[in-house]
C-alpha cells in the first residue's frame, strides 16, 4: 500500500552492523505450523493472483467472456497488440517521467531540509519537524481532498493569491490542461513524500562522523567540498535505498491520479501505467490486454528494483552464514 | 554534525525551516479551517482564513447524512478484521522465523522481502477477476482478504524483530521454574511483546484506513464505500463542491490517523531497526 511511507521491512542501509542471532531449537514440525496460516493468506491473495494474471494476459477475455463465454487462449496476441499501440508507450513514457521528475523533486527537496535541519536552531527544527510529520501523517486522501480545494477553479486560495499577485487567474482550472494537471499532481505527490526523506534523511546525516567532517575542514576543503566528499558519500547506501524507493513509488503512482481524473482531467490525456490498466480492465471490461499491460508493469518493476533487492538479499545471505558460524 | 554554524547559515537554515513548517501545515490548517467555515464565507471573493464566526454545520452535515455512517462502519469493519488477522497470523510466522530453524525458512524470508515489491496496480486485474469468482466482490470479507495480502510481510518482519528482541534465555529461566513450554511464552514473552504488537497492529490500521487503490477495484457498488472512497465521490467540479463538508469528513478521517501516527512513528522506527538488527 503506498499511503503510509515508511522504509520497508529488511532494509540494508539501516542495518550497517548486523549482529544476528542463530535461532534456537529445531522443532520438526512447529515452525511449520506456525507459518501456515501466513503462507495460505499470501498464497490465496498473491500469489494466485500472480498466476491468474499471466493466464489472463493469454487469453482473449473481453466483454463476451464477461457474459459467460468461454475464454479462448491466444498466446502472445495480447502483447503483441499492445507493444504495436502507440498509446500503451505513451502512457509508458509518460509514467517515467513523471516517476523520474517526482522520485527526483521528492529527493532534492526532502535532502535539502534534511541538511538544513542540521543546521537550524533547535526551536526551528523542532517546529520544522512538526509540520513535516504533520504532513506525512495526512491520509492521503483527505490530503487530495485539501489541495483540490486549495486549487479549487472558483474558490481556491491559490487561484485567489495569484490574482492578487497580478495574474489571470480568476476561474482558471488547474486540471483541464494536462501539463497543468500533471504539475498538481507532482505538488501534492511531493508534499507527501517530502517528509519521508527528509526524516531519514536527517537520521542519516546525524550519524556522519564529526571527527571525518572536522578533518576535512582544517585540510581545508570548503563547505561544498565536505558535502560532496565527505558527507554525500558518508550517506550514500540510505540515498541510494530512498532514491530506490522513490522511483518504485514514483512509477506506481495511482491514487492522486485516478482522484484527480474523477475530479476533472481528461483521462485519455493523464493516464498513467495504473490508472490506464484500471480503465482498461476494470472500467473497460478488457481484462485480457489489462493483464498484458499489469505484466509488462511488474517487469518494469522488477527491472528497477533488481539492484536494491540483490543488495538485500546479499545481505540476508551474509547473515545466514554469520548465524551458522557461531 | 550539528555544530559549527555560523550565524548567517544558522538565520538562513531557520528561514527555510519555518518555510518548510508553513508549507506543511498549511493544507493541513486550510483544512480544518474551512471545515468550520459557514457555506457564504467559503464561496466568498476574499478567502477567511481564520474561523472566528466558526460552525459546526459542516459536521453536522457530514454526520447526519446515511452515507458516512455505513462507509464508517465499513471502513471499521474492514480496518479491524484486517488489523487481527494480520498480526495473529504475523505473529505466529514472527515465532516461528525468529524462534526456529527450519528448512525453506530463507526461502520465506526472501519471500516477504520481494513481496513487498510488488505494486498492487500490477495486481489489482487478477486480484479483481478472483474475487470475483469467489462472489467476494462488494464485500468486507473480500477487501479484508487483498487487505491482509499487503499488511503481512511488513506485520511479519518488523514483529520478527520484536520476537527476537526477547531473550530466550527468559523464556528458557521460566521453564527452569516449571512452567510448560508454552506457560513460558503466555507468562514472560508474550507480556513483554505486547507494545510490539500495538505499535504493529497500529501501524496496520493506518494502512487499511487510509488505503484507496484496492478498495477503488474490490468495492464497486456505491452503498459499499470505505471512507476514503466516500470522500473521493464527494468532489465534484461539475455540481457546485460542498467544500465545507468535504473539508469535515477529511478532517474527521484524518484525526484519527494523525494521533495514531504520531504515537507510534518513534516506535515504528526502532521496531525497524530492531527487526534489522537481531534477525
Amino acid at each position: 500500500m503506498a499511503a503510509t511511507r515508511s522504509l520497508p521491512a529488511g532494509l540494508p542501509a539501516a542495518t550497517p552492523e548486523r549482529r544476528p542471532r542463530p535461532p534456537r531449537r529445531r522443532g520438526p514440525l512447529l515452525p511449520y505450523v506456525l507459518v501456515v496460516p501466513a503462507v495460505v493468506a499470501l498464497g490465496l491473495a498473491l500469489g494466485y493472483p500472480v498466476l491468474r494474471q499471466v493466464q489472463l494476459s493469454l487469453q482473449e477475455f473481453g466483454l463476451a467472456q464477461q457474459f459467460g463465454a468461454p475464454a479462448e487462449w491466444v498466446g502472445l496476441d495480447n502483447y503483441r497488440e499492445l507493444l504495436g499501440q502507440a498509446y500503451l508507450w505513451k502512457v509508458v513514457v509518460r509514467s517515467l517521467v513523471f516517476c523520474v521528475v517526482n522520485a527526483g523533486l521528492t529527493l532534492v527537496i526532502g535532502m535539502g531540509v534534511a541538511l538544513l535541519m542540521t543546521r537550524m536552531s533547535k526551536p526551528v527544527r523542532l517546529l520544522a519537524q512538526t509540520g513535516l510529520l504533520l504532513a506525512w501523517a495526512m491520509p492521503v486522501l483527505a490530503a487530495l481532498t485539501v489541495w483540490q480545494w486549495l486549487f479549487d477553479t472558483q474558490y481556491g486560495i491559490v487561484n485567489w493569491l495569484l490574482t492578487r499577485l497580478g495574474g489571470d487567474y480568476e476561474g482558471h482550472s488547474w486540471l483541464l490542461e494536462p501539463l497543468s494537471f500533471f504539475f498538481v499532481a507532482t505538488v501534492i505527490v511531493v508534499w507527501m513524500s517530502v517528509p519521508f526523506v527528509a526524516f531519514t534523511g536527517y537520521a542519516a546525516l546525524t550519524q556522519v562522523s564529526e571527527d571525518l567532517v572536522e578533518a576535512a575542514e582544517l585540510d581545508g576543503a570548503n563547505g561544498w567540498q565536505r558535502l560532496r566528499h565527505i558527507v554525500l558519500p558518508s550517506i550514500r547506501p540510505v540515498l541510494l535505498v530512498v532514491g530506490l524507493l522513490e522511483i518504485i513509488w514514483g512509477l506506481r503512482v495511482f491514487t492522486q491520479i485516478y482522484v484527480l481524473q474523477e475530479a476533472g482531467g481528461v483521462t485519455r490525456e493523464t493516464n498513467l501505467l495504473g490508472t490506464h490498466i484500471y480503465r482498461l480492465g476494470i472500467a473497460g471490461g478488457d481484462f485480457g490486454t489489462a493483464a498484458a499491460v499489469a505484466i509488462f508493469m511488474l517487469a518494469l518493476t522488477v527491472v528497477l528494483t533488481a539492484p536494491y533487492v540483490r543488495t538485500m538479499l546479499r545481505q540476508e545471505e551474509l547473515d545466514e552464514l554469520e548465524g551458522t558460524a557461531r | 554534525m550539528a555544530r559549527r554554524t555560523s550565524t548567517p547559515a544558522r538565520i538562513l537554515a531557520d528561514l527555510v525551516g519555518l518555510l518548510v513548517l508553513a508549507v506543511c501545515a498549511f493544507p493541513v490548517y486550510w483544512m480544518v479551517n474551512t471545515s468550520l467555515l459557514p457555506r457564504n464565507e467559503i464561496r466568498a471573493p476574499e478567502p477567511t482564513f481564520t474561523p472566528l464566526n466558526g460552525t459546526l454545520a459542516n459536521y453536522r452535515r457530514v454526520l447526519s447524512g446515511d452515507a458516512f455512517g455505513d462507509a464508517l462502519l465499513i471502513s471499521l469493519a474492514v480496518t479491524l478484521l484486517t488489523v487481527t488477522v494480520a498480526l495473529a497470523f504475523g505473529f505466529l510466522a514472527a515465532l516461528a522465523v525468529s524462534r526456529f530453524r527450519f528448512r525453506g525458512r530463507k526461502g520465506f524470508i526472501v519471500t516477504l522481502l520481494l513481496v513487498q515489491m510488488i505494486p498492487v496496480e500490477a495486481l489489482f486485474i487478477s486480484q479483481y477477476k478472483m474475487l470475483e469468482g469467489f462472489d467476494l466482490l462488494n464485500t468486507v470479507a473480500g477487501l479484508t482478504l487483498v487487505y491482509v495480502a499487503s499488511v503481512l510481510p511488513f506485520t511479519i518482519w518488523v514483529l520478527r524483530g520484536f520476537v527476537a528482541g526477547v531473550p530466550y534465555e527468559l523464556e528458557e529461566a521460566a521453564m527452569m521454574d516449571g512452567c510448560s513450554r508454552f506457560g513460558a511464552f503466555r507468562r514472560v514473552t508474550f507480556p513483554l511483546l505486547a507494545p510490539g504488537l500495538v505499535a504493529t497492529g497500529v501501524f496496520g490500521f493506518i494502512q487499511a484506513w487510509n488505503e484507496f487503490t484496492l478498495a477503488v477495484v474490490v468495492m464497486t457498488r456505491e452503498d459499499r464505500r470505505t471512507l476514503p472512497l466516500w470522500l473521493s465521490g464527494f468532489v465534484d467540479v461539475n455540481r457546485g463542491t460542498d467544500w465545507g463538508a468535504i473539508m469535515a469528513g477529511s478532517t474527521l478521517i484524518a484525526i484519527p490517523v494523525v494521533v495514531f501516527f504520531l504515537i507510534v512513528q518513534g516506535r515504528m522506527v526502532s521496531g525497524l531497526t530492531a527487526g534489522a538488527v537481531k534477525g
